[in-house]
């Protein structure tokens, strides 16, 4: 799992009203590489939750990224770059995502969220 | 890419060895799953560059589809752990990078409109009534630009007035209607295949 992913799961559990962000335990974690395309990262960099994205990366280990970003930056190839690392390239391979609000853990197994509930939670 | 590639390239992948009724599973045949992407690409551009979420995603078809044609970022949602253990390792063989989510698309919770479109082809309802207009209330929801689904062709009706009324979608078109092959995958086929009429629509949000 991704953080472009990460940033748009909520956790849905019955009674629930704060989800989001979940945040990540991290056992083991992969970096791949992908290709780089500023025009993607200037059209996603409105509808990310900055902050969830500085958290989740630096859980991992990655603390490059700015407490704040606003639009000004999308035009520096250095801020570029750091978010498309943060976003695309750190992946969470073993570990567990946890609800902000109940605790509730949610395990990654082989870079999957498990995000089903149980029945007294739906 | 050309469509009989795509096509071909579909063809490999793994499918389920044992699907589970309950589910619903029907492979995505590479005949339907490609024409479907590759219609959403060159018609309209939803998948190159974009967001692509495939809802019910079972062995990955439509997601590894959405993945070739060019999409930045594909992630794929099912309830069934065996089916993601199979996407994944279909996307490892064609070297692409999939996002895999264990989850149930009726009760999930995605915060924004970060997908731009949801490709899916959802359990047509038949076993469990009303699942396919479940998964299609979530994709209008998550979905800023464009849905892809395909439904029962004796649905159209129905789909074409939820959609619009019920779920607020700003459009509902049917862009072709196909043959679905259903092998003989259960006990309760009595038939060796059956194709059913099947509607490829197109979902504004």
């Amino acid at each position: 799992m991704r953080l472009l992913t990460h940033n748009m799961l909520s956790c849905n559990i019955k009674g629930v009203t704060n989800g989001f962000p979940l945040r990540l335990e991290v056992e083991k974690f992969v970096e791949k590489e992908v290709d780089f395309s500023a025009e993607f990262l200037r059209n996603i960099f409105p509808k990310i939750e900055w902050k969830a994205l500085v958290d989740a990366a630096r859980s991992m280990g990655y603390a490059e990224l700015p407490d704040e970003a606003d639009s000004s930056m999308l035009d520096s190839d250095d801020f570029l770059k750091k978010f498309h690392h943060a976003l695309l390239e750190l992946h969470l391979e073993e570990g567990a995502l946890i609800c902000p609000e109940t605790g509730r853990r949610f395990p990654v197994n082989k870079g999957i969220p498990n995000m089903l509930l149980h029945e007294d939670e739906v | 890419m050309k469509l009989k590639q795509l096509e071909g390239l579909l063809g490999d992948l793994q499918q389920f060895s044992n699907p589970k009724v309950e589910l619903e599973q029907y492979p995505t045949r590479p005949h339907i799953a490609s024409r479907m992407l590759y219609m959403a690409e060159n018609s309209f551009g939803d998948i190159s560059g974009k967001v692509v979420a495939d809802f019910g995603c079972g062995c990955g078809t439509l997601g590894i589809a959405g993945a070739l044609l060019g999409a930045e970022y594909v992630v794929g949602v099912d309830i069934d752990s065996q089916s993601l253990e199979l996407a994944s390792l279909n996307a490892e063989d064609l070297e692409l990078d999939i996002d895999l989510v264990l989850w149930d698309i009726r009760n999930s919770k995605w915060r924004g409109q970060i997908v731009d479109t949801v490709v899916m082809n959802p359990p047509f309802g038949t076993r469990k009534k009303g699942a396919d207009i479940d998964f299609l209330s979530t994709a209008l929801k998550v979905a800023s630009q464009a849905v892809y689904s395909l439904h029962k062709t004796t649905t159209r009706d129905h789909v074409k007035k939820t959609a619009l009324r019920d779920l607020n979608a700003r459009s509902a078109e049917v862009l072709c209607e196909l043959r679905f092959d259903v092998p003989q995958l259960y006990k309760f086929h009595k038939k060796k295949e059956v194709d059913i009429a099947v509607d490829l629509w197109r979902f504004v949000p």
